[in-house]
């Protein structure tokens, strides 16, 4: 039988531990809008408020292996104009929009044609972008496929908004002088512990306590 | 030359009023050369948009394109340092060919109508900030004839404000044409039944436009697969309400072409019985 864990060793899963969760999520979307539209590649972007640039969050298709984390000015290209304008679009032929950044597009080694592009909306504001590049043909009509891109559009919503929330918490965490890191650190090592020196660890936490009370 | 400035105040407001005590009823006659059925050819028929005003409210407009011929005059929404917006006249051009579109779109229905421009969106600014908020409430200063908004804001801080602005047109006899959201989710002003809010259709006849029995989005037009104006006197096809609500927008140009002492809550009407499953009913 396990041990329900401890307040502060759930905050430190939470916290600490949940980057790689939320990355799976935010990648699913990504996984799922590109194979619902037969798509080569599909994106979300969050707005980094503090440097105006678009980070590239989770990527399925061409460059997933290497686009994560990339950043580019949030006031370029279509993904800067979606944000920007706060509409959906589908463009039929990428390179004739004078909003395209060939600049961007090239340093993510993939050009695309055609492109369908949605706000990330959260709190009223918007929040990242969701792209998807070159979709296959479909039976659907541009507005069905605009519409369910703004399905897709929701769910990036949701998964954007507690990556945003989880990493404001962990920030607090580690900024705070690094002493709650230290003791989330401490804690994590005392749960992969086992038989005496996870007893050892507990018997040293109930003499701090002791301590610290009396 | 005659500036908007110059020409606004030749539209002067009626005075407030809120009941009709000491007034001479005969005075109060209104336009009754209503046909008996109200068809496309009463409402518009012949039309060309001559002597309307239409302004852009979007990220400007490209003076000369084939699709939309001269554009009258052209502002924008400038911001300084603390955040302050101010409209200032500006060369006509375009930051990113959305306004362009819906212009060609209003110039296709309403050949002979005024196209002005009111840049809000295209240099840095946000579709739903102060300068969308800015623009439009100029635009409903100049007194402008028809106003087409392809934009809208999710933000509720600004509400009561656009709320106050729309409502303003509405009395004013401004018809304002908003697009609305193309996500499922609260944004402003097309909310308002002050306006004329606009969705897409995907029919693909452009001269088809319906009126919903479920609103608040009360028109839906051609919005798919639109061939519209866009930079350096290109075209394209684009699909959104934003393309959808310009088609509104150059109806309402020929409507007040043709019967130019019309009120927006009379130009709506026309739209409502005009509309193609409003006509198919009869």
């Amino acid at each position: 039988m396990t041990d329900a864990p401890s307040p502060l060793s759930a905050l430190s899963f939470a916290v600490l531990d949940a980057e790689e969760e939320h990355r799976t999520l935010l990648h699913s979307v990504v996984l799922v809008a590109r194979a619902i539209f037969e798509s080569a590649a599909s994106s979300i972007f969050l707005l980094d408020t503090l440097t105006s640039e678009l980070v590239f969050e989770a990527v399925a298709g061409n460059g997933e292996d290497f686009l994560v984390g990339s950043r580019f000015p949030a006031s370029k290209g279509i993904a800067g104009w979606v944000l920007d304008s706060g509409q959906p679009l589908i463009i039929e032929n990428v390179a004739e929009d004078p909003r395209f950044a060939r600049d961007v597009a090239e340093s993510t080694k993939y050009v695309p044609t055609m492109l369908m592009a949605t706000p990330v909306i959260c709190d009223e504001e918007a929040i990242g972008v969701l792209e998807v590049l070159d979709p296959g043909p479909s039976q659907r009509s541009a507005l069905t496929q605009l519409e369910l891109l703004s399905l897709f559009g929701l769910q990036a919503a949701a998964a954007l908004r507690l990556v945003q929330r989880s990493r404001a918490a962990r920030s607090r965490l580690i900024m705070a002088d690094g002493e709650f890191a230290e003791l989330v650190e401490v804690v994590r090592m005392l749960e992969g512990l086992d038989g005496e020196r996870r007893q050892a660890g507990l018997r040293l936490f109930g003499s701090m306590r002791t301590l610290l009370t009396s | 030359m005659t500036s908007d400035f110059d020409r606004a105040s030749q539209f002067a407001r009626p005075p407030l009023t809120w009941n009709s005590v000491g007034r001479d009823y005969t005075a109060m006659t209104l336009a009754t050369r209503w046909p008996a059925a109200v068809s496309p050819d009463a409402a518009w028929g012949s039309a060309t948009g001559a002597g309307v005003r239409v302004c852009i409210v979007d990220s400007g407009v490209e003076d000369g394109h084939p699709r939309v011929g001269p554009v009258q005059a052209s502002y924008a929404v400038e911001q300084d340092d603390d955040g302050n917006c101010a409209v200032v006249k500006v060369p006509a051009e375009d930051m990113s060919g959305h306004g362009t579109a819906c212009a060609s779109i209003v110039r296709s229905l309403a050949p002979d109508c005024e196209i002005h421009s009111v840049r809000v969106l295209g240099h840095g600014f946000s579709g739903s900030g102060e300068a969308l908020l800015a623009g439009l409430k100029w635009a409903i200063e100049q007194r402008f004839d028809v106003v087409n908004l392809s934009l809208s804001t999710t933000r509720h801080k600004f509400v009561d404000n656009l709320r106050a602005l729309t409502d303003d047109a509405y009395f004013g006899k401004t018809v304002l044409v908003a697009s609305a959201h193309n996500l499922p989710i609260e944004s402003f002003p097309w909310r308002f039944s002050s306006v004329i809010s606009v969705g897409s259709h995907d029919t693909g006849d452009p001269g088809q436009f319906f009126y919903n029995p479920s609103p608040p989005v009360e028109f839906f037009a051609h919005g798919t697969d639109v061939e519209v104006g866009w930079l350096a006197g290109g075209i394209r096809r684009c699909t959104g309400n934003s393309f959808a609500t310009p088609h509104i927008a150059g109806y309402c140009a020929l409507i007040l072409s043709k019967h130019p002492d019309l009120t927006a809550f009379q130009v709506k009407n026309l739209l409502y019985l005009t509309a193609a499953n409003v006509r198919g009913a009869q």
